[in-house]
């Protein structure tokens, strides 16, 4: 018997959640879907007013992939605890901190990243000029991590819960004004002509310290959830 | 060698079993008894280490599991009332998926090799979905197989089995047990195998 990898084990669960993603395509489509039609209410809400929309742009596009980021959290551990999978990964012999981990890794490539790749469509909505879109994708890449592991934690405190999906997002979305404070303060000071990396340097700090946190809390709170 | 003494386990203000102990050594398998709602999968998710019992400790080769932790989870297979498996992959998916879970990867020969020893090799091809409570067991059972763990846990592993199904079950199970494995399971009818089982009764 060979020795259990955890990187193979990690590199299995990356790999079957997004083979499971392709299988299943709707729903990531739905958080894209819904960050796209949101972000797009607002001008036509508001009225062709080119200066207002681009003041408001930046909290508008990050509020809005804040939520669509909510969307998708409530399966993020649902489906594996029904179907019994979650026991599996529990009682692997790899750490459940890096199994956890895969499973976030999975969930913002199918649920964050695209989130980042069509925001810049959608500031053009808002005229946004060219250095402030690449700030804007810039924040969401280092701001939607963020969102997956914070999410993790509610989702795995909300294993098994009914209506799960809104009491993940009342938990998650207090504990996500930081990243939404520093991510649409980035793109605000690149529209002001100021310089974005403070508030860039303030949300990679909320990163870390998610990254460092969120994936032990996430374990712990499904052992919690299974007993 | 499992180790359970003076194990209770309580659910809610409900005390379900107190007082069980057993030694299992290599090659013997235990049969868990009882009445629906007695405790035995409550009993196999402690001897897991999924849950914790109100009293008492599992030991592994005289080691509490606590201690042991991924060393222990390294040794053991456990398959539980649900079939652990993704609707929307196939079987043999299925199989690869839980085999690099467990942090061994296994080869796609192996794993239709395993589909095979249980006759569903035909639907290799087939999303778990569209398969029935039997095949989508035996698939669950095959995951069996392409793992090699020194101890079984199985929660009613006859839920849905036909016949022959429950014969190569019980044939995997000797061999397992013949090679010094140990065996763990839950069943109201008896499983058929060769090596002596030891039963245990909860009331």
């Amino acid at each position: 018997m060979t020795a259990p990898s955890s990187a193979a084990a990690f590199r299995g669960i990356v790999r079957r959640d997004l083979r499971l993603a392709a299988r299943r395509r709707s729903e990531p489509l739905f958080t894209l879907g819904f960050f796209v039609v949101v972000a797009s209410l607002f001008p036509l809400g508001l009225g062709p007013e080119p200066e207002l929309l681009r003041r408001i742009a930046p909290g508008v596009l990050w509020v809005a992939a804040l939520l669509a980021s909510m969307l998708a959290l409530g399966r993020m551990f649902g489906a594996d605890y029904e179907d019994g999978t979650l026991e599996q990964l529990v009682l692997a012999p790899s750490p459940l901190v890096l199994s956890v981990g895969a499973k976030i890794v999975a969930h913002w490539l199918v649920s964050g990243l695209p989130l980042v790749l069509v925001s810049p469509l959608l500031a053009l909505q808002y005229g946004l000029p060219g250095d402030v879109i690449a700030h804007l994708m810039l924040s969401l890449l280092i701001g939607t991590p963020v969102l997956s592991l914070i999410g993790a934690i509610a989702a795995a405190l909300t294993i098994g819960v009914r209506g799960a999906g809104v009491l993940v997002s009342l938990l998650t979305l207090p504990l996500c004004v930081p990243a939404l404070v520093f991510g649409a303060g980035a793109v605000d000071a690149t529209l002001a002509g100021l310089s974005a990396a403070p508030n860039l340097a303030l949300l990679g700090a909320c990163l870390a310290l998610s990254l460092l946190f969120a994936p032990l809390a996430t374990a712990t709170a499904i052992r919690i959830s299974l007993e | 060698m499992l180790d359970a003494t003076d194990l209770e386990c309580q659910r809610g203000t409900r005390r379900l079993f107190a007082g069980v102990s057993f030694r299992l050594a290599p090659g013997e398998c235990l049969q868990v008894q009882g009445a629906n709602g007695s405790g035995k999968t409550s009993l196999l998710r402690i001897l897991c280490g999924l849950s914790r019992p109100e009293r008492g400790a599992v030991r592994w080769n005289g080691q509490p599991i606590e201690d042991l932790g991924d060393d222990y989870r390294a040794e053991l297979l456990f398959c539980g009332h649900a079939n652990a498996l993704k609707e929307d992959l196939t079987a043999s998916e299925n199989l690869l998926a839980s085999a690099a879970l467990g942090g061994t990867p296994a080869s796609l020969d192996s794993a239709r090799a395993a589909l095979d020893a249980f006759g569903i090799l035909s639907l290799e091809a087939l999303p778990v979905r569209a398969l029935s409570q039997g095949q989508k067991r035996r698939v669950a059972l095959a995951r069996v197989a392409t793992c090699e763990r020194r101890l079984w846990i199985l929660d009613e592993p006859l839920a849905a089995l036909d016949a022959r199904a429950a014969e190569t079950l019980a044939a995997r199970i000797d061999s397992h047990l013949a090679h010094g494995g140990l065996a763990v399971l839950t069943s109201h009818q008896p499983v058929g195998l060769r090596a002596a089982t030891r039963a245990l009764a909860l009331s």
